[in-house]
This record gives C-alpha cells, sequence and structure tokens, in this order.
C-alpha cells in the first residue's frame, strides 16, 4: 500500500491509526481459529460469503476490528483490505476501534421510547461513570451505545451487554444488573 | 400469547403451540410432538405437489408484503441445470415486531423443518437461516437445533434416508435493518455491503450467488409443516370465510402502552377492537390509546376510530387506512406526543438508510431534521409543505422501500394529528401529558 504526503506536511506515518505500530501484529486466523474458519468455507459457494463470518471471529478474538485484521480477513480470504473495510463500515455491530470491557447497548426506538427508553439511558450513563454516548469510562470498564430496534419490543427495554440479551430493564433495575458486570 | 404467559381463550395457536416448552427445542421433543412428519411426508412428494398444498392454504408472506408463498415458489424453475437457493429471513429488525424470535427461540425444529420442506419445494439443496447479529440467543438455539438435526441424519446429504441432500445453515448478521431487505440480504450473504439491488432480476431469476433464490420469512416457513401435515383446506378454514384472500393463523407482536405486551396468535380476520381491549388488556391505568402503528413501524399509523373498527388481516388493515405488514403493533396512550414519536421513528430511518439512493440518504435525514427542530418549539408553517414534498420524494422512487417507509408514518401522523403538529408551531408548546383519569 502507498501513501500520499500527509495532510501535515510529511509527518511519519503511522502504521496504526491507533499509535500501537510498535507492537507487532499477531495474525487471528491460526491454529483453532483458521481450522474454525476453513470449516465455515464448505458451506458457501464463494470465499467472500465467509466475510462477515471470519469478521465475528477476529472481533471475539481481539474485541475489535483493527485495520491490521481487516487486512489479514482480506488475505485470508483473497479479498483487498480496502473492500473488507468497506464491508466493515457498514455494520454496526464490528468495532472499529476498542471499547470498554463491558458494551452497553441500549435499544431507543420508538417502542421503547415510548416505554420511557430514554431514561434509562441516563442511568446507564450515570451508574458507569461514562456519562457520555460512546465513550469509555475512565476505568475502561463499560462503553454505553443507544441501539436502533432491538427486536425485543414487548420487553422494553432491551439492553444488550457483551453478548448477553436482557429483557425488561428499568432505571431502578441498572445498579443491580451492573453487579454482574465488574 | 408468548412465553411467560398462558395463551389467552380466544388465541389460536399453531406455530405458538409450544412456545415456554423447553423440550420442545430438542429433536427428540419435537418429534414427541409430532414434529418432522411433514419433512418425511414432502420428501416423498413431487415439489410440485408440495407448491399446491401450499397454494391452496392460501398462506402468504409473513415478512410484511404478504406475497402468496406457493405461487412465489413455484417462480423457481425445475430442473434448469442450475444450483437453486432457500434463503430464510430472520432478520427481524421492523421496530414493533418480535415474533420471529420467539418461533426460534422455542421452536427452532419448526423452523428447519420449514426451511427442509421449502428447499425440496423449490429445487434446493442449500438453505441459509439469515439471523441479525443482535439475536444472540435465538442465534444460538437454532445452531444447536441444526446441529443436532445434522448429526441425526434428518438434514444433510440424505436428509431422512430419502436420497435428497438438504444443508440448512445459520448466518449471523452483523447489525444493519436494511438486511431485512431480501437483495440487500442476498448481498450481506454473500459478503458485501448490504445495499439492496435493482430488480428485475427477481431473486427466482438471479438471486443468491445469481442463481435462482426464494427468500421466505421466519414465521412463514414455521407455518408450511402443519399445512402439509393437516392440508390446505384446514388451514384456509380457520379464518373468517367471507375474507379467502388471508387465511390461517397470523402472530401479532404488541408492544408499547399496553397492559399485556406481548406475542399473540389469532386467526386471520380477527376484530382489533377486542384483540387489543380483551386480550391485550387495554392501556395502562386510567389512560386512553391515542394511537396504533399495527404492522410495524413502516406502515400508517391509525387512531382508535380506524383501529376500533378494523379486522386483523391483510385487507381488513388496508380497508383501516393501513397495512398488516409484519403484525408489530406499537400502541400509544394519550400520555404520547405523536409528533415526537414521529420524529424518533424518522430517525430510526435515517439511521438505517444504506445511502445508496439520494432520495432516501437525503429525505430520511432532512426529515429527521425537521421534525426534530419542529418538536423542539422551532417549527415554521412552512414546515408542513417541506415534509409533505420530502416524503413525496422518498415515495416510490429509490431501489427499495426504506425510504417509504419513512414517509408512511409522517405523512400518516400529520394528517391525523395535525392538530398536534400546528399547535408546536403556533404555540411553541412542548407537549402537556394529560392527568391520569382514575
Amino acid at each position: 500500500m502507498s501513501h500520499g504526503p500527509s495532510a501535515t506536511g510529511g509527518a511519519a506515518i503511522s502504521t496504526s491509526p491507533h499509535g500501537h505500530s510498535s507492537e507487532p501484529y499477531v495474525p487471528v486466523f491460526t491454529g483453532d481459529t483458521k481450522a474454525k474458519l476453513d470449516a465455515l468455507l464448505v458451506r458457501y459457494p464463494t470465499k467472500m460469503a465467509a466475510l462477515l463470518p471470519a469478521l465475528w471471529m477476529v472481533q471475539e478474538a481481539r474485541g475489535w476490528v483493527s485495520p491490521e485484521a481487516m487486512a489479514e480477513t482480506g488475505q485470508v480470504l483473497g479479498l483487498t483490505a480496502a473492500y473488507v473495510k468497506g464491508v466493515v463500515t457498514f455494520y454496526t455491530m464490528y468495532h472499529q476501534h476498542p471499547v470498554g470491557k463491558h458494551f452497553i447497548q441500549v435499544c431507543t426506538t420508538t417502542p421503547c421510547h415510548v416505554c420511557g427508553a430514554e431514561d434509562v439511558v441516563k442511568a446507564f450513563l450515570d451508574k458507569t461513570g461514562c456519562g457520555e454516548l460512546g465513550v469509555t469510562s475512565a476505568d475502561g470498564k463499560y462503553t454505553v451505545i443507544e441501539v436502533e430496534c432491538l427486536g425485543a419490543c414487548g420487553f422494553a427495554t432491551p439492553v444488550m451487554v457483551n453478548s448477553d440479551f436482557i429483557e425488561s430493564v428499568t432505571p431502578e433495575k441498572v445498579p443491580d444488573l451492573l453487579k454482574n458486570y465488574g | 400469547m408468548g412465553f411467560p404467559f398462558k395463551p389467552h381463550p380466544r388465541e389460536t395457536t399453531v406455530l405458538s403451540k409450544h412456545f415456554g416448552e423447553a423440550e420442545a427445542r430438542s429433536l427428540d421433543g419435537w418429534k414427541a410432538r409430532g414434529g418432522y412428519q411433514a419433512l418425511e411426508q414432502a420428501l416423498g412428494m413431487d415439489p410440485v405437489a408440495i407448491q399446491a398444498v401450499v397454494k391452496d392454504s392460501g398462506l402468504r408472506g409473513r415478512g410484511g408484503a404478504g406475497f402468496p408463498t406457493g405461487l412465489k415458489w413455484s417462480f423457481m424453475k425445475l430442473g434448469d441445470g442450475k444450483p437453486h437457493y432457500l434463503c430464510c429471513n430472520a432478520d427481524e429488525s421492523e421496530p414493533g415486531t418480535f415474533k420471529d424470535r420467539e418461533i426460534m427461540r422455542w421452536t427452532p425444529h419448526a423452523l428447519i423443518e420449514g426451511c427442509a420442506i421449502a428447499a425440496h419445494a423449490i429445487g434446493a439443496e442449500t438453505a441459509y437461516i439469515y439471523i441479525r447479529g443482535e439475536f444472540t440467543e435465538p442465534l444460538d438455539v437454532m445452531e444447536r437445533a441444526v446441529d443436532e438435526a445434522r448429526k441425526a441424519g434428518v438434514i444433510g446429504k440424505n436428509a431422512m434416508g430419502s436420497g435428497k441432500r438438504v444443508d440448512v445453515w445459520v448466518h449471523k448478521g452483523a447489525g444493519a435493518y436494511i438486511c431485512g431487505e431480501e437483495t440487500a440480504m442476498m448481498n450481506s450473504l454473500e459478503g458485501k455491503r448490504g445495499n439492496p439491488r435493482i430488480k428485475p432480476p427477481f431473486p427466482a431469476a438471479a438471486g443468491l450467488f445469481g442463481m435462482p433464490t426464494t427468500i421466505n420469512n421466519v414465521e412463514t416457513l414455521a407455518a408450511v409443516p402443519p399445512i402439509l401435515v393437516n392440508g390446505g383446506e384446514w388451514y384456509k378454514k380457520m379464518s373468517r370465510p367471507d375474507n379467502p384472500k388471508s387465511t390461517g393463523t397470523k402472530l401479532w407482536s404488541v408492544c408499547g402502552n399496553v397492559q399485556r405486551p406481548g406475542n399473540y396468535e389469532v386467526v386471520m380476520g380477527f376484530p382489533f377492537k377486542e384483540f387489543l381491549y380483551d386480550l391485550c388488556g387495554g392501556p395502562p391505568k386510567g389512560r386512553k390509546f391515542k394511537a396504533v402503528i399495527p404492522g410495524g413501524s413502516s406502515v400508517p399509523i391509525i387512531n382508535m376510530e380506524e383501529a376500533d373498527a378494523a379486522l386483523m388481516d391483510y385487507e381488513g388493515m388496508v380497508a383501516a387506512g393501513t397495512m398488516l405488514g409484519s403484525a408489530g403493533c406499537i400502541v400509544m396512550d394519550d400520555a404520547q406526543s405523536i409528533p415526537r414519536q414521529v420524529a424518533r421513528l424518522a430517525r430510526f430511518y435515517a439511521h438505517e438508510s444504506c445511502a445508496q439512493c439520494t432520495q432516501c440518504r437525503e429525505g430520511t435525514a432532512w426529515t429527521t431534521k425537521i421534525l426534530e427542530r419542529m418538536v423542539a418549539g422551532d417549527g415554521t408553517a412552512e414546515d408542513f409543505d417541506t415534509l409533505m414534498d420530502l416524503c413525496e420524494q422518498m415515495t416510490g422512487k429509490t431501489i427499495c422501500v426504506l425510504s417509504d417507509s419513512c414517509a408512511a408514518p409522517v405523512v400518516s401522523g400529520i394528517q391525523k394529528f395535525r392538530g398536534e403538529f400546528e399547535a408546536l408551531i403556533t404555540r411553541k408548546t412542548v407537549h402537556t401529558v394529560p392527568a391520569i383519569v382514575a
């Protein structure tokens, strides 16, 4: 990959936008993970079709999908890094930057909105110490975001903490709920 | 009614009969409940004969469009030498809808059986169940059920010893409402951005991986096994005899300001008023119902006069000025501000637009901005015309119907509750909640 002159006038280009360039990248698709991906490939007539599952494996292993991981995933599946990035950026569930240890998604779409989801969001922002949506708490434990319809509208307000799906959350329940995610 | 509640006596449980029974999730438990009889029967039948039974039943697509299922299957050209595919749409993301989630959580084998029968009926050897990424529990339950069925030889290269190959695979989405649109789903399954495709070509001609493909909703496929076992006539006879166009039972998800939210299964044509007050328990104590969006957020909003007279089937909802859609019923009481809720809906569509088409990308964003400005008390009289103009540009002019879906609640909300919007502009007041009536 070649870079043009940088906008800042020739400043050194970091290989990682997060400044971790000193640490060498450790590939995800080795050993068991590679075997798991290979086993998936038989399900589809093209390698490209395994891209979404492969990105899920990356996120499971690393907690997010870094530019280096996008390039590696592309290499494994015969796709360019740019193509993989195009796909990653389309879907909301792939993290393009590191998030807190516990990633909290609160549904606020209309059915939950009419049932008071805004107050649930406030309770999470307050009790986690995040203060603002999308900001990771100072202790690195929590990131809270609003999410569009989680598909459990009859059980307002549904909340996802990492891969746990929790129904009928009210502001009062938030402090106890967070005790499970220290 | 869905777990954890017992069904109401006025419900007709076909799909939801085993909701809440943990044993029904296992292969043995499902077989003990009569499961996989239909598949065994189907694998011994000619695909055209299966299509005929489903056509005869009058079953229509439960994902929102209501297209006759048997007719859709018959578009697949059998024996053309190409690989055919079945996609099961389990991307359930239409606000207000959470019925497919219950089907997958409680009766995963009903869906696998439906997929396998449909695959055979369209000449496909492979079926993919595309489940939205947020559905962690349904994903887990479905994965395990598919594994169990494959290991037992129910599906696989020699399904139930029939010599026919039927593979079923679960595919996990990654967060995108638009992937519930069938052509976007196919792109997503292929490992691409979930942009909808221009039709034609229709999926039956060139769909997944460029091959003939049928896409069916979870509930549609889960209804196929009981139809095959009991016959099309049995299914047709359950619903009101004066409307042969809507047959069988329908799962309704109910949410919002209602005493008993949840999933209910009633026959097509059930009276909506009785449904809302008797089955769902009416409005919260001291409140009155104000408006309903009966078919998921993409259908027009109706007032209670219209809702009280409506019948719950495809034609009944059209007669009431709205649509059955995905039957995700969002109920609002008199404490809700319609402009505020319509603005929130518009925000949803603006967030979920794939941004391919200008009318949708710009239209949903501007609709949201204007509505939110009105709600904040900064609206002007011209905003009505601007919104109506935007909504016209967003209707019928794009690759898919996402922007049409944004326009529907905006236009109907303004038409039916114009006074509330005008009050925001003339009095610059925000919504006031009426006192609870004892």
